[in-house]
């Protein structure tokens, strides 16, 4: 029999699934296309203290089997969500796990505290939002501002913590053990990749912010090869995403190392992928005589 | 609960250069549509991203698209032969308020398109006012024809019609002051002109956007509009919220 439950950092997730934060809004709107119960979890999208407007369109461009996309943290504030969206999901039985970005450590802090208050079921902090010009990625590009969010939040948060990483580093290994030494619970990686476009036309940049995050299948390779230095360098969990779009991928993911897999861009696509990656992964595992998902994490046969 | 909708595209025609009629059967969609929504639509498998064409007729089952050349997803589309299926989400967004009053419906290049849906479906026959670049480049006149009280056709360049913008004929009806509401969709530039003109005139306007979009569900947040709500700035969806928005709600 096969089992897709995981136990991860502590919480229990029924299938390996997650929804990747900023892809999947609060759940309001995919939760129109099946039942949200169906996945493992749901990562919402980022939030900071005060609500944000975000970016200036275009905030999207197309790229070969992937997007860039300048969004810019729009959400209406902790507060909001909490009030206003919290309550909605947990009619579901999911994971719910609430996004955070700060100006500061002291608003990563205030964050984790409220979340926290409200129990949500993890909190994932992102140091790695390359859209913003404060916080975000400044903080997830060396490991002392990975290390001094990740003890402010674990220090304030009553939940399992897990810090998402940023790709638009140079040794990604030293950053997750840098989390892993700070206290998190688990990480989660990759955010996007730093990218640009030009219009040969105008001449201009396709975005207005200029840059943006590369996220999409374009990315999977990348993903790949980040996830298993970094699980490689680390004894926490692993969430693994980036460009995931078939079950084949997922499991590929936790060959790397991932214990969960966190899908995004392709729900653009097809609302239904979280549903047929699920539906693969058993296939795949009852294919191959595997019982439950450990069997798979990091088992990747090495040359 | 939404579904994706596999439809069989049952004809594919050339209506000017760069515009095609792309019409596809599918009972759902066509009982569910409303003016001014659309459909998100997956153009082959080569391209992450779907491509939003807004619905310019229902005809019993048929679902008729009206859509320009853009890029590589529009160019898939336009070379989808009947027979074939689509992969299609929607109908998506929120569409016109139809109201009940002598109503101005306008279109400007490939914003044409949606209003005839708009203009088929109103219960009193509307009057229309049409701008294209040029003559080569005149859609759908005939439709609007059948379904319009009058139609004012308008050309840039003067080679058909009236010569010059979509404005010259809008100031005129509104001027008579016998109409209560404007509808229209088209490039920002004209949006914001006739924006201005019916809010001189103060005669609601409902206009329609047209913004780069991903999910297309109101998830994502990139096809973001400026906007004001409870007095206040917000940043609206396009793809959800819109792409049908109160003129005075918009950022011009």
């Amino acid at each position: 029999m096969v089992d897709l439950s995981v136990n991860f950092a502590g919480v229990k997730f029924k299938n390996p699934i997650v929804t990747a934060s900023g892809t999947y809004g609060f759940g309001r709107e995919y939760g129109k296309f099946f039942d949200l119960s169906e996945l493992g979890g749901i990562c919402v999208k980022g939030l900071t203290l005060s609500p944000r407007l975000g970016n200036k369109p275009p905030r999207i461009a197309e790229t070969p089997m992937g997007m860039l996309n300048s969004v810019g943290l729009q959400n209406p504030g902790v507060d909001l969500f909490i009030s206003d969206e919290l309550p909605f999901l947990r009619n579901f039985d999911t994971v719910v796990i609430a996004n955070i970005s700060g100006n500061t450590v002291e608003e990563y802090a205030q964050m984790a505290q409220k979340l926290s208050d409200a129990n949500v079921d993890m909190i994932e902090v992102n140091v790695s939002c390359p859209n913003v010009k404060a916080g975000g990625m400044q903080f997830g590009t060396t490991t002392e501002g990975v290390a001094s969010v990740t003890k402010a939040v674990k220090d304030r948060s009553r939940v399992p913590t897990m810090v998402k990483l940023s790709p638009n580093v140079t040794d990604i290994a030293e950053i997750a053990k840098a989390a892993e030494d700070s206290g998190a619970d688990a990480i989660s990686l990759i955010n996007t990749l730093l990218a640009m476009r030009i219009d040969t036309k105008s001449k201009k940049p396709m975005l207005f912010n200029n840059v943006g995050g590369l996220s999409g299948p374009a990315i999977f390779p990348v993903a790949v090869r980040m996830i298993w230095q970094a699980a490689s360098a680390v004894s926490i969990p692993v969430l693994g995403m980036g460009g995931v779009k078939s079950g084949d991928n997922a499991i590929e993911m936790m060959l790397a190392g991932a214990s969960l897999v966190g899908v995004g861009t392709v729900c653009f696509d097809d609302p239904f992928a979280p549903i047929s990656i699920i539906k693969q992964i058993g296939q795949y595992m009852s294919g191959n005589d595997l019982n439950h998902i450990d069997e798979l994490v990091g088992k990747v046969v090495l040359n | 609960m939404l579904s994706k909708h596999y439809c069989e595209v049952v004809e594919n025609i050339q209506l000017s250069k760069d515009i095609f009629k792309v019409t596809v059967v599918c009972k759902s969609l066509a009982n569910d549509a409303a003016p001014g929504q659309f459909l998100h639509i997956k153009c082959g498998d080569e391209r992450l991203l779907r491509r939003p064409i807004s619905i310019c007729a229902v005809v019993g089952n048929a679902v008729e698209l009206v859509f320009e050349l853009k890029g590589e997803g529009t160019q898939w589309l336009s070379k989808i032969a009947p027979g074939n299926k689509l992969d299609i989400l929607g109908p998506l967004g929120s569409g016109f308020n139809i109201p009940k009053g002598k109503t101005i419906v306008l279109g400007g290049g490939i914003g044409v398109p949606p209003m005839l849906f708009v203009a088929e479906s109103a219960t009193s026959k509307v009057t229309a006012i049409l701008g294209f670049r040029s003559m080569d480049r005149v859609i759908l006149k005939e439709a609007f024809e059948l379904a319009c009280a009058q139609v004012y056709i308008t050309t840039d360049d003067g080679s058909f019609g009236i010569h010059g913008s979509v404005i010259k004929p809008l100031l005129a009806l509104l001027e008579t002051g016998e109409y209560e509401a404007v509808l229209a969709c088209g490039p920002h530039v004209m949006l914001t002109e006739v924006a201005r003109v019916c809010k001189l005139h103060a005669v609601p306007l409902q206009v329609s956007l047209e913004e780069r979009m991903g999910c297309g569900v109101g998830a994502c947040l990139v096809c973001a509009c400026a906007t004001i709500k409870d007095g206040n700035p917000d940043m609206s969806r396009v793809c959800f919220d819109g792409p049908v928005f109160c003129a005075n709600d918009i950022v011009w």
